[in-house]
């Protein structure tokens, strides 16, 4: 198996184990590059890259910029504020015309689920999806499972919590797909008016007592309270929320197990995770954030020129 | 065309303890150079070229590392599809060093050409040579010459040289194929 299955990286969920099992190999390969003095490879340098990020991100943004730029791939930023988009252009409009300009690859974030999937079916450049509205952040689910390989050496067989808002969340609907496929099982933890109805569905178990689910798990991925995605009350207040399902040293600690605690961020200190957890050797949060480099990498690196 | 051997096992043995030689007079004790193989086949040159030699000079700490020039290929966009990188395997710091870069067939002098590019991304050496088991002397297209040569072999375009290893192959064997491609 040397080429994946797709086209383009839309979502977790089309993708091959084998196709999984690629990426993570090559994503093998450019770690490695990343900790030579000279991080930059001229792999992708006849390619032209576009970022089109039609909603906020600093983590996502930066990581594919860096990744693009590690590959000697020609890249451009595009922001929806202070673009015509103001001035009611559509999507699809903005598109061709930056296509139009010869650009081979695009990486695109939108608040509306189905974006990337939507403009696949009219463009032919390879598009990867920077995570669209509440459906899918395919690179996300790449770098969690990367990082939990990286740490435990294989996904199978293990223990994989994720805690919170999994209704609004794309991280989720891409970690999820991604576990199971891998060979873990999956179990979500939250207040019910957070959790989707019949998740069950997807092979995924449901768990509303926090403490019993760190008790089952090996790895708990902690989200993001997403307030912006939030147009009615799901949870009475942060406070409330807090109380039940923050993750702390306190409750940590009176569980007798050495549980790795991941957080896709940005992390609302406080909240869903305490910084006494955070910043604890028990959090692979950091490298995390050092994987999605290489992991992007791998993405474009195999995607690149693919038709 | 009917396959020929040019080297079989005993000739490549002696070819290559004649090529340990050569690198010896030129590099004394190796105190400051090192082996490095490109990935994937030069590999297993690189492997008996650092064992013999640390035979010769009794010495087990000659630096040797692998390769893998994939990434720096200038022929990547022409492919079907995504070619996959072997392992880099370099521990040792490149500045000031004198490498011996090894490869089984020097042909057209691209895969060289990519390689010195990455070994610059490791540091800066003090000189890089080259060493290859097979060169096909008429077929190169850039100007590459390597310092240390096992045979020199006029083919043709059509022809390709296989070289073959008793680890992974059976049997120690350079041949001369119709290439089917």
């Amino acid at each position: 198996m040397s080429a994946l299955s797709q086209k383009h990286l839309i979502g977790l969920k089309p993708l091959l184990k084998s196709d999984i099992d690629l990426i993570f190999q090559t994503a093998d390969n450019f770690k490695e590059v990343l900790q030579r003095p000279i991080k930059k490879v001229p792999s992708l340098r006849d390619i032209t890259i576009a970022n089109l990020f039609f909603e906020d991100s600093t983590r996502t943004r930066i990581s594919f910029e860096l990744a693009e730029k590690r590959l000697s791939a020609d890249t451009l930023n595009f922001s929806a504020s202070g673009s015509s988009v103001k001035k009611g252009e559509t999507l699809l409009d903005t598109v061709r015309n930056i296509l139009a300009m010869k650009v081979d690859m695009i990486v695109m974030r939108h608040s509306s689920s189905g974006a990337a999937n939507f403009l696949s079916q009219h463009i032919s450049a390879n598009i990867i999806n920077a995570g669209d509205g509440t459906h899918e952040h395919p690179t996300q689910g790449l770098l969690d499972g990367y990082s939990v390989r990286e740490k435990f050496g294989n996904l199978k067989g293990l223990n994989y919590l994720i805690i919170g808002d999994i209704k609004h969340s794309r991280v989720a609907g891409s970690d999820i797909p991604l576990m199971l496929k891998m060979g873990a099982k999956v179990k979500v933890c939250g207040p019910p008016t957070l959790i989707p109805k019949h998740i069950e569905e997807l092979g995924v178990s449901y768990e509303p007592n926090l403490r019993k689910a760190l008790e089952w798990c090996d790895v708990a991925n902690v989200l993001r309270i997403q307030l912006e995605r939030m147009d009615i009350k799901f949870i009475p207040s942060l406070r409330e929320y807090s109380l039940f399902y923050g993750v702390n040293r306190e409750l940590l600690d009176s569980i007798n197990k050495d549980i790795t605690i991941m957080h896709p961020g940005p992390i609302n200190r406080g909240v869903e995770l305490n910084s006494d957890v955070a910043d604890s050797k028990q959090s692979i949060i950091l490298q995390q954030v050092e994987n999605g480099v290489a992991i992007r990498m791998a993405a474009l690196y195999l995607l690149a020129g693919r038709n | 065309m009917q396959p020929r051997v040019i080297l079989d096992s005993k000739k490549l043995n002696l070819t290559i303890t004649r090529l340990c030689h050569q690198l010896i007079e030129q590099h004394k004790d190796f105190a400051n150079s090192a082996i490095i193989g490109v990935q994937p086949r030069g590999v297993f040159l690189a492997d008996r070229i650092h064992k013999k030699l640390g035979e010769i000079l009794k010495k087990k700490t000659i630096p040797y590392g692998k390769l893998d020039i994939t990434f720096y290929r200038d022929d990547l966009h022409l492919q079907e599809k995504p070619i996959l990188a072997d392992k880099m395997d370099i521990e040792f710091t490149l500045e000031g060093k004198n490498i011996i870069l090894v490869d089984d067939v020097l042909y057209t002098g691209r895969t060289i050409r990519a390689a010195l590019d990455a070994i610059l991304a490791y540091g800066r050496p003090d000189d890089v040579e080259l060493l290859v088991l097979i060169d096909r002397r008429l077929q190169r297209h850039l100007p590459i010459q390597a310092k240390y040569v096992g045979k020199i072999i006029d083919s043709i375009t059509s022809e390709k040289v296989k070289v073959e290893w008793k680890e992974t192959d059976g049997d120690d064997k350079v041949w001369i194929v119709e290439d089917k491609d």
